[in-house]
């Protein structure tokens, strides 16, 4: 990577207390931009990536000089001043360009190198794995079969070439069917649901237009009931709201007449399109950059945004074919204008509700997998990968992984992994560091060799995964078995906001102690302790058989395991106080963080956990920088807790008294 | 026998219960002085054992014959009990409304109530003043014991104990208490060790229109101040309203008077818009046919967590005064037994470590709340059901446990308790077989002879096994102040008590189970291995001693 230019003396403005600001310098690199403090006891640094950069603001220069301000698509927002102005528009112009690549080629992907050799980046990538998915779902069966018709994308080009399709259905139908659906995206398995033999099928709108109709996709309908001997009709869900379903009639597009299919039952659920949810997130992220917004803000600005009821009409839909299928053994076709934005959603939420494999770290990635990336959800134009048509992007997926939030709120047993795992997927759908969620189909991957020139974020999260796991998940847990039970009354306070995501580098509004990680602390004790007490029972049956035996052996007293404390240091409060004093201009008269011991450990604080170290600081690219030769303090190092010293002294309390 | 002459039907079968989240059950509904009770003599279990005084309104209608009650609680449960017999019906609805509305405290559930547990710590002498002044006279000497208000003479409000300045003598506070509402001379309510600065409280001085001074009020509360340094006042009222006091009498300290000190005044709300909101809260949650807009706006209209906030922002204001500005704080409103006691005891919270443990909680509710004068049989005597609304009725002590609520789920490892034991408080300050939130004040209590004829709760409480429900298991000691965010974005609707009987708790209860287990598993084996190691080392000297003798 090429380290492109520097600026000194720019000031990092803290967004919760704006009076606060750390001096240092601003370096550009290739794929980041990089703050470094000057200050020497910590030299922090802050890493951006060029491709988590949504908007860069100029602002009216001040006194003080230029300010910058630069929101990124994993909703962090940092505020430079940059002296000179001069500086400040080069920067400008240089982030203009680096945030907007053209080609592929261009992203961080290419160039990220973590230092695997090639056995092992292969390996990452065979990982996650389809075929053997649909192998555990049951498949093939006598209903169910392998097609090749997409060989070489002949008949779809954003299908996957592997598929599973009605045995009855032969290839004239699913090219017949093919011909009458929207990009020719026919309906194909999504889920097969052994229990009942019900499945979840996905495809795009029929091209029906006013009366048109088709006999093959009559008959693929057909094939796929008949595909479920347990029930005599097949469930049409149309995520469309009813008006824009009609709308698409008069561009000959629309949705299934109920006469001319037999035995289905049609249905509408109102999800917005991408637009709708585009203007959605704005809104909601505006009212989350308010400054000290009273409670009355926030409540109407997010009411007035309509997000929590958009993820409402998304769980809705997700529960009512998840109950179709577990409940009344229907199969159901799910489609929406193209099938690769509400479907995917809306058939991963419902797999996720019916199947525990999916609550799992492996199953989730499999469901990504399967669901979004084999199936042609366009990454590259949603997320804004490349330099492209602003109105293409909107956050699909990220509504999928907040309904997945959502539901492990209520369900807090019910999934093997944490919120983390789900902020860093989040993070990396928009990072281009891994070739996962590049390009918008397997066709395209396929052609720039993604496999052969990246490496697999799976392979990378599975390493992590100890950071990932849900310490409350137990695989033998009423809660994590069979599918998932959301109440039937409408509950609208379900769902919530998820500060941890939208507000998740405001640390000082996140809860300051982490019970998971507490947790994880405990269990990881747990397991030590394990070990240790077989050991010690092994040496003492010796050491009595010995002395049975009146043989003097001579013994090492075994070292005292250091009782952490759980360290609390990971959950070491110290926070400083925030403005509680509103307008009050002169309201503190001293800083509170002068000189104080509470700043120092909020660093701490800020790199607690940052278990991927390519989150929030960034060194696998270091050497574009030559001059970085601080490292920041990632992880691991944290202050000495007070508690600690005391927590042994307890220890060795219950040692004498035992 | 009073009682007998208001159940006018003690006894009905066939009655029907309906219990959100529980299946009907039909058994036999009895209505004694204090309980309503319904058995389905099933298990030899009761379905419903109800207090009256925790009914807060019923409903009733027919069909037919078959009649309905509607009993909705000071808990925001509401249970439907079908009746058949429309005389039956029409009793049991009018003797509910007579039970649960009676106008003596004397007749109260807690001067009949028999303990069924032996006391071990009898909970009205656990915290006694003169023991908690200890805590502080070890550290300062500052501050003295005062017996001025031994006969409830000076300040029918106060206890008969208060720690005022040494320098200051009775006389001065008489002197003091004439100036200040209700006679609430300035007192102490926190001595904070590490800044060495304290948190006082009083009611609002009576300066009234003309700007009355008192030159003992101003001796009194300069005598906190260290020679130089300045000391802030804490007006719980907007300026606005603290004006208008002048009218009534009331007022605030002036700075041509007061010029060590600084004024600010931080508006927080009180009475019938702190009721009023409870009930349009209460109202939006049992709402479950709304859209999810609808339910936002509503919360939003509710204003209850506007309410949280500015609460929990005062308390940090007062926390940053003592341990970040190292200035002393005097606190106020009008009266100086709502937001006044808000304010300081959520301000304890955050700056004290003890406050964070049970028994410290205790003493804090028992001195800042009971003793200082908190008026909780009016405030809590009707909650969110009910159509008589009197200006005195406010869930004060709710907020103040919800500020509580939101500060623990920020810091979820620094406190000694958990949730169960918040509800628990909230449960027996509107409805309860124990004395201690009975009555208005110290001396109300008195002569009531409450120590004498009711149990204290805490002598319940403090109970190793019922502790066991209210500890939290992801306690950690921590020294340090915490300071809670305010920010919108980090105060959440308090769903164990609002939502409580509107959604199923199964897997939220799943989760804490889980929790305990992890933890309990690890302190087991912990334990495990320190025997293990302690044999060992005896087995490995043995070893020695007879290797070298």
């Amino acid at each position: 990577a090429l380290h492109i230019r520097d600026v000194e003396n720019v000031r990092l403005v803290d967004r919760v207390s704006p009076k606060k600001a750390a001096l240092g310098t601003l370096y550009l690199t290739a794929t980041h931009v990089i703050f470094v403090e000057n200050s020497p006891d910590t030299r922090k640094e802050t890493w951006i990536l060029h491709s988590q950069i949504s908007t860069i603001e100029k602002q009216a220069t001040t006194a003080t000089g230029c300010p910058l301000l630069i929101r990124c698509k994993n909703f962090q927002i940092i505020q430079l001043i940059i002296p000179q102005e001069r500086d400040c528009h080069d920067v400008y112009i240089s982030l203009i360009r680096l945030a907007r690549p053209v080609k592929y080629e261009e992203l961080y992907c290419f160039s990220f190198n973590p230092m695997l050799d090639k056995e092992e980046r292969e390996q990452g990538w065979v990982l996650i794995n389809l075929s053997e998915e649909y192998k555990r779902m049951g498949l093939p069966n006598n209903y169910w079969q392998l097609s090749d018709v997409n060989r070489e994308y002949r008949v779809c080009d954003s299908y996957p070439t592997e598929l599973y399709v009605p045995k009855s259905a032969t290839a004239h139908i699913i090219v017949g069917s093919s011909k009458f659906r929207s990009r020719r995206r026919f309906p194909v398995l999504s889920y097969y649901y052994k229990d009942n033999h019900a499945s979840i099928c996905r495809s795009s709108q029929p091209l029906s237009g006013f009366s048109a109709r088709c006999l093959e996709d009559e008959q693929m309908l057909q094939a796929i009931r008949k595909a479920n001997p347990g029930s005599d009709f097949v469930y049409v869900v149309d995520t469309r709201p009813k008006l824009n379903a009609m709308a698409n009639r008069a561009a000959g597009k629309g949705y299934e007449n109920e006469d001319n299919y037999s035995n289905i039952k049609f249905q509408f659920i109102g999800i917005e399109n991408i637009h709708v949810m585009r203007n959605s997130l704005q809104k909601m992220l505006e009212v989350c950059e308010l400054k000290s917004p009273s409670m009355s803000d926030f409540l109407w600005g997010l009411e007035n945004s309509g997000w929590l009821r958009h993820i409402k009409a998304i769980m809705d839909a997700g529960i009512f074919i998840a109950k179709a299928v577990s409940e009344e053994g229907a199969s159901v076709l799910v489609h929406c204008s193209d099938g690769w934005d509400r479907t995917a959603q809306v058939c991963s939420v419902a797999s996720l509700l019916l199947d525990p494999h999916y609550r799992t770290l492996k199953g989730f990635m499999v469901l990504i997998e399967k669901d979004w990336i084999s199936f042609g959800h366009k990454f590259n134009h949603r997320y804004g990968n490349l330099d492209g048509d602003p109105k293409e992007i909107s956050p699909v997926i990220d509504q999928f992984i907040e309904c997945v939030w959502q539901l492990m709120e209520q369900f807090p047993c019910a999934f093997e992994f944490n919120e983390r795992f789900l902020i860093h997927i989040q993070h990396h759908i928009y990072s281009c560091q891994f070739g996962n969620f590049l390009c918008n189909s397997q066709k395209e991957r396929r052609e720039l060799k993604i496999q052969e020139r990246t490496y697999s974020l799976w392979a990378h999260l599975w390493k992590n995964r100890a950071d990932y796991l849900n310490p409350l998940f137990r695989a033998d847990h009423s809660q994590t078995q069979g599918t998932l039970h959301l109440p039937t009354t409408p509950c609208n306070f379900m769902y919530k906001f998820w500060s941890g995501m939208y507000n998740r580098f405001e640390k000082g509004m996140q809860p300051r102690q982490s019970v998971t990680d507490y947790l994880m602390a405990v269990k990881e004790e747990t397991q030590q302790l394990e070990e240790e007490l077989e050991a010690l029972e092994e040496r003492l049956e010796k050491i009595q058989k010995v002395q049975l035996n009146c043989t003097k052996v001579k013994c090492k007293q075994s070292e005292p395991s250091k009782h952490s404390g759980f360290s609390t240091s990971d959950n070491s409060i110290a926070n400083t106080p925030q403005d509680y004093s509103g307008n009050l201009k002169s309201f503190p008269s001293r800083s509170p963080s002068q000189g104080d011991e509470d700043s120092a450990l909020i660093l701490t604080q800020d790199n607690l956990k940052s278990s991927d170290p390519d989150l929030s600081a960034n060194s696998d690219q270091e050497s574009g920088v030559e001059d970085l030769s601080c490292r920041s303090p990632s992880g691991g190092e944290h202050a000495p807790s007070e508690d600690s010293g005391k927590d042994r002294d307890s220890d060795e309390a219950v040692f004498l008294t035992a | 026998m009073e009682f007998a002459e208001l159940i006018k039907t003690p006894r009905v079968d066939n009655v029907v219960l309906h219990r959100p989240f529980y299946p009907a059950v039909e058994g036999t509904l009895c209505l004694t002085g204090h309980h309503l009770i319904l058995s389905s003599r099933q298990d030899n279990t009761e379905e419903l054992w109800l207090l009256h005084s925790n009914i807060d309104a019923i409903d009733k209608r027919f069909v037919g014959s078959l009649g309905t009650v509607i009993i909705k609680c000071k808990d925001f449960r509401i249970i439907q009990l079908d009746i058949p017999g429309m005389e039956e019906c029409l009793n049991i609805a009018s003797s509910i409304e007579a039970l649960s509305t009676l106008d003596s405290i004397t007749l109260m559930y807690p001067f009949f109530y028999r303990p069924m547990f032996e006391v071990i710590e009898d909970g009205w002498h656990s915290f006694l003043p003169e023991q908690e002044f200890k805590l502080y006279s070890s550290a300062t000497s500052q501050w003295r014991l005062s017996y001025v208000n031994k006969e409830f003479a000076v300040c029918p409000t106060y206890p008969p104990i208060v720690i005022v300045p040494e320098s200051i003598d009775d006389e001065t506070l008489r002197k003091v208490a004439t100036f200040r509402h209700g006679g609430r001379f300035p007192v102490l309510s926190y001595y904070h060790q590490k800044s060495k600065r304290v948190i006082m409280r009083s009611g609002q001085p009576l300066t009234g229109t003309n700007g009355r001074r008192c030159k003992e009020d101003e001796k009194l509360i300069n005598a906190t101040l260290r020679a130089g340094s300045r000391g802030y006042i804490i007006d719980t009222r907007s300026l606005n309203v603290a004006q208008q006091a002048r009218a009534k009498g009331g007022g605030f300290e002036q700075e041509a008077h007061y010029p060590q000190w600084r004024r600010i005044h931080k508006s927080i709300e009180r009475y019938h818009i702190l009721q009023e909101s409870l009930i349009k809260l209460v109202e939006a949650c049992n709402d479950q046919t709304h859209n999810m807009d609808r339910w936002l706006s509503k919360l939003e209209a509710s204003n209850w967590l506007t309410h949280i906030k500015e609460i929990l922002t005062a308390a940090c204001l007062v926390a940053q005064c003592i341990d970040r500005e190292e200035a002393s704080v005097l606190i106020h409103g009008t009266e100086g037994t709502d937001s006044t006691l808000q304010v300081t005891s959520l301000a304890q919270i955050i700056l004290e470590p003890r406050s964070r443990t049970i028994r410290g909680f205790e003493a804090l509710i028992e001195r800042e709340w009971l003793q200082a004068g908190h008026p909780f049989q009016q405030r809590c005597a009707q909650s969110a059901y009910c159509n008589t609304k009197q200006k005195w009725e406010a869930p004060v002590f709710l907020l103040f446990l919800d500020c509580v609520w939101q500060i623990l789920r920020q810091f979820p490892c620094s406190f000694e308790f958990n949730e169960n034991f918040l509800i628990m408080l909230f449960e027996h300050a509107y409805a309860s077989q124990f004395g201690t939130f009975l009555g208005n004040s110290e001396s109300e209590r008195c002569k009531l002879k409450l120590q004498q004829k009711t149990m204290s709760l805490w002598s319940w409480v403090n109970q190793p096994s019922k502790l066991s429900k209210y500890t939290n298991p992801l306690f950690e000691a921590n020294n340090l102040v915490i300071w809670p965010s305010v920010a919108p974005q980090s105060l959440l609707l308090w769903e164990g008590i609002f939502l409580r009987w509107n959604r199923s708790s199964k897997y939220l209860d799943e989760a804490y189970e889980e929790m305990v287990n992890i933890i309990e598993y690890n302190k087991e084996l912990q334990a495990k291995v320190n025997i293990l190691r302690r044999q060992l080392a005896e087995l490995e000297t043995e070893d020695e001693m007879q290797e070298s003798p």
